[in-house]
């Protein structure tokens, strides 16, 4: 399946899907006023990357900010994750936060706590 | 009677304002908003842990208005915004202040305010669980708003969402959020 790569803006993350490599990536910010139309395109990817996963993928989210709209969507990047996780495939997710930013420390662990996939929290010393 | 959306603060053009703003918000304008409010901060090297939390909020602040602000009333002085909004972002001693302004209309003023009061007399605790409960119950509105900002605001200020309601006419209120995001919480 053809890889999504996106360049990331002021206000949309950089995205690195690619399914030969099983390591995909959401960077930057992601505040955009329309968090569906931005994240539809990459949880229907997953839909279909789901049906033939790599037996390990590993996901790195390393977001500087992100607002409460893109939060309900990356849930939903999750969920695909948790599907493919709970079809006994391994699934890593990495996510880092910058070493003071507690409030992105607590947003992971919040999605920890509500999707069955196991997490790793990535302090980033500058 | 007249009404004054500015007169209602005493304060509001007052101290240091680093930003006013009336008129329509749309994307261009939260944009232009953020990134001046950023570079200020940056420009008197406010610390990373302050600056993300202004910056956090004020993205917040902004697309509550551009996903959830009623129609001007009528005869209101500006016709011409689609989402006619307030925002004055103030350096104070301790922090910053963020003050926004809306109309609501009449009959969604009462769930606007249950809200508000119910992520008051909640705990940072129970403000945590409701943030988690919303995030994995609740769809992303027809406004596209996720009903998550003003929960995501007291979370991260860890203070009371401060509010008041001027009745402008019988189906209109003017609606005002001042959101002290503090230094040390």
């Amino acid at each position: 399946m053809e890889p999504i790569i996106i360049e990331g803006t002021a206000k949309t993350p950089t995205v690195k899907f690619d399914s030969t490599e099983g390591v995909f990536e959401i960077k930057g910010r992601s505040i955009p006023e329309n968090s569906v139309e931005f994240y539809k395109p990459l949880v229907d990817w997953l839909d279909t990357y789901k049906e033939s996963p790599l037996t390990k993928t590993v996901v790195n989210i390393r977001l500087e900010y992100f607002n409460t709209s893109s939060s309900k969507c990356i849930l939903d990047v999750f969920k695909k994750l948790e599907a493919i996780h709970k079809a006994k495939n391994e699934v890593e997710v990495n996510w880092y936060y910058e070493e003071d930013d507690e409030d992105m420390l607590e947003a992971g662990e919040d999605y920890e706590s509500i999707i069955r996939v196991p997490f790793k929290m990535i302090e980033i010393i500058e | 009677m007249s009404f004054n959306i500015e007169n209602y603060f005493s304060d509001l053009s007052a101290g240091n304002t680093i930003l006013y703003y009336k008129g329509n918000v749309d994307s261009d304008v939260i944009n232009h908003v953020l990134d001046t409010v950023e570079d200020k901060m940056v420009a008197v090297n406010e610390q990373s842990k302050l600056r993300k939390k202004v910056y956090n909020v004020l993205v917040e602040s902004l697309q509550n208005l551009y996903h959830h602000v009623d129609k001007v009333p009528n005869d209101f002085e500006d016709q011409t915004a689609e989402r006619f909004g307030l925002l004055v972002v103030k350096k104070v001693n301790n922090g910053y202040r963020i003050i926004t302004g809306n109309f609501v209309h009449a009959e969604n003023i009462e769930r606007l305010e249950e809200k508000i009061k119910r992520i008051n007399r909640s705990s940072h605790e129970e403000i945590k669980e409701l943030y988690k409960f919303i995030l994995n119950h609740q769809r992303i509105s027809a406004k596209g708003g996720g009903g998550l900002g003003l929960v995501d605001i007291a979370r991260k200020t860890g203070n009371k969402l401060e509010y008041s309601i001027i009745v402008y006419n019988k189906n209109y209120s003017f609606f005002y959020l001042d959101i002290l995001v503090s230094e040390e919480i």
